[in-house]
């Protein structure tokens, strides 16, 4: 490829000078958290260090990621390459505003989970390696949020992938080890799917850089070929199965609500939003002609799982399972914003990936807390504790007003947006569908409000009589670091209820490079574009 | 010959996803070993295929002289055997403690994550 030329000078091949310092950013996630996962996992026996230590490198995670993110809306995208090889020979890691976001915020999560998991997680979770596995997880999101090489993105799935099934059989119940396998086998068999479009897509172009394989796609003659069609669809469904959309969603409700509720929250956040985030790279900035050509299926994905979510939200009675369904309708609004597929329908799926990693893992750790005040997460057993916690009612309503859609709340914008940009496409049973799914999961969360909080007494017990429930493990909730991260995480659905202007400017930035990438392969490839 | 290979890979999806259809879990794995080889195959005959020319400069030269094997391909098999190798060893062993403790390999029968006779949720006080 590199030309029949004999007088080879390596500029032609290979970055001569040096990177410059602000640019060692971009691989700063993934170092922070494979020396911090690996430092963890030397001192695992030492449970009393490793909380520290693992919040520690996780708030260095999130300050890495923020100067990331300044960085890429101070300079646009930046690109650096593993070995000095000039792209496309090399492994490119290209950062965008998409991905510093969604790395960013993602951090943040993870490190809610860090604090939280320090007052959750027993002694043997930890030895058996609960802050290793976290920061390796983080390993895996962060360098697929950042990754510009398409085989490089199945890499860090599977990076992800390895570290969620430590994560999900931590404490060997029965009932995760059964999850587990379900989680498992299925999450292998899509990433073999993902595996098997990569090596189409490397057999028709022969490169694996994303912006190469934009471009390379965009100079065809027809780009909705057969062939082409064909890599999409397998795309499709490898992500749909990792993000659990509808026909290929059952082992998120399976699998979801068996570990540690801080794992659960974890997963919840972050590793559908990885699937998610796949999607939108591979189906809009590389095969765009392909997702106009899939676009009604994609549409219609995108209804069935709103619908499944919010349909199977309502038929639970396990505070947990409920909430698994609810990360299924969420990714239903996102794919909404896939089908359309125009910027601003991306930016809303962008502003609702970051609204839904931030909503679930509040949710997940609130039910968390539930099972500690009121000792089950089943809610013919739970009730009366309003009276023990005022605030803490305030809380998960607030975080249910936000998940299901409700102003004045971040999952109010995202919405608005998804349905503006419906409409404007002609696509009003989708739109219909969020907004019938956004009632459905006001139900399925008022319920939980309902019977959780606002009644006296578990079931059996007159209502607004004063029951002493079941204290459960009320011990554990005298600590600030229960406390702590649920508040920073409501706080921040709040603000992005009150002030979305920065978070909308933010997801359309990372929209609109996605959906025109001149700058994302001008980045890659220099000036020229 | 990438006739005869596709071929192969054909007989391979075939045979893995006749297996992952199965209900016994051992079965499904023996499925996924096979499904990993056949994505393995297919990657290695989309990098095209040539007979003993390595992919090898000659010291005076900074390209190949010839049409070489392509290496590409063969980096990407490498990776992803490693990875699937290492996915199926942790599957058979969580499917082995699995059956430990649920006293069965047949998926029908493992639902203890979702209890069959699961209850309605309250319908009302």
């Amino acid at each position: 490829m590199a030309g029949s030329s004999v007088s080879v000078d390596l500029s032609q091949a290979m970055i001569i000078g040096a990177v410059p310092a602000g640019d060692w950013l971009v691989v700063a996630p993934t170092l922070i958290t494979i020396l911090g996962g690996s430092l963890c996992l030397m001192l695992r026996k030492n449970t009393d260090l490793q909380p520290r230590l693992g919040i520690g490198f996780l708030a260095l995670l999130v300050l890495a990621n923020l100067g990331l993110l300044v960085r890429v809306l101070d300079q646009g995208v930046i690109t650096m390459v593993m070995g000095s090889w000039l792209p496309p020979f090399g492994i490119a890691f290209t950062v965008d505003a998409l991905g510093a976001t969604l790395s960013l915020i993602g951090s943040v999560v993870a490190l809610c989970a860090g604090i939280f998991g320090a007052a959750t997680v027993s002694s043997t979770g930890r030895r058996y390696g609960f802050y290793p596995f976290l920061l390796l997880l983080m390993t895996g999101v962060c360098g697929a949020f950042i990754t510009g090489d398409i085989f490089n993105l199945y890499v860090w799935f599977e990076v992800l992938l390895i570290s969620s099934y430590g994560l999900l059989v931590l404490g060997n119940d029965r009932i995760q080890l059964d999850g587990a396998v379900k989680y498992g086998v299925l999450n292998l068999i899509g990433t073999n799917l993902f595996l098997i479009a990569t090596g189409l897509l490397y057999g028709i172009f022969g490169t694996l850089n994303m912006a190469d394989l934009a471009q390379k796609v965009a100079a065809l003659d027809n780009p909705a070929s057969g062939t082409l069609a064909t890599v999409a669809a397998l795309y499709f469904l490898a992500f749909a199965m990792k993000a659990a959309a509808f026909p290929v969603n059952f082992w998120l409700p399976a699998s979801y609500h068996t570990p540690n509720i801080v794992v659960s929250a974890v997963f919840a956040g972050l590793l559908t939003k990885v699937g998610v985030y796949a999607l939108i790279r591979v189906m809009v900035l590389i095969l765009p002609a392909s997702r106009d050509y899939m676009a009604d299926v994609i549409a219609l994905v995108a209804i069935v799982t709103l619908m499944t979510g919010a349909l199977g939200a309502l038929a639970q009675s396990e505070v947990r399972r409920l909430l698994g369904y609810l990360v299924i309708a969420g990714i239903g609004a996102m794919l909404a914003g896939v089908a359309v597929g125009s910027t601003l329908a991306v930016s809303g799926a962008i502003f609702y990936a970051v609204h839904s990693i931030i909503v679930m893992t509040a949710l997940y750790m609130a039910a968390g807390i539930m099972d500690m005040m009121g000792g089950s997460y089943e809610l013919r057993k739970l009730g009366g504790l309003y009276q023990k916690s005022a605030a803490f009612a305030g809380v998960f309503l607030v975080l249910g007003f936000a998940v299901s859609g409700l102003p004045p709340f971040s999952g109010f914008w995202p919405k608005v947006v998804l349905v503006d940009a419906s409409f404007q496409d002609g696509r009003p049973w989708l739109a219909a569908a969020i907004l019938v799914s956004g009632f459905l999961t006001t139900l399925a969360i008022g319920r939980v409000w309902i019977f959780a909080f606002w009644r006296g007494g578990p079931e059996g017990t007159p209502d607004g009589q004063s029951v002493t429930v079941s204290t459960g493990n009320s011990v554990q909730l005298s600590g600030g670091a229960v406390w702590l991260p649920l508040g920073i995480l409501t706080a921040l659905v709040v603000y992005f209820g009150l002030q979305p202007e920065w978070m909308l400017e933010l997801s359309t930035r990372g929209a609109s490079g996605v959906i025109e990438p001149l700058g994302y392969l001008r980045s890659v490839f220099g000036g020229e574009g | 010959m990438e006739t005869g290979v596709v071929i192969l890979i054909g007989l391979f999806f075939t045979v893995a996803v006749y297996l992952m259809l199965s209900k016994q879990l051992v079965r499904m794995l023996l499925g996924i070993a096979i499904l990993g080889n056949a994505v393995n195959m297919l990657i290695f005959t989309n990098g095209r295929l040539t007979r003993e020319v390595p992919p090898l400069i000659p010291e005076h030269l900074y390209t190949p002289e010839v049409a070489t094997a392509n290496p590409l391909p063969q980096a990407l098999v490498l990776t992803a055997i490693v990875i699937s190798f290492s996915f199926f060893a942790f599957l058979l062993v969580l499917a082995f403690r699995a059956y430990q403790e649920l006293g069965t390999d047949e998926v029908n029968e493992m639902r203890i994550a979702e209890p069959e006779n699961d209850q309605t949720p309250p319908q009302g006080y």
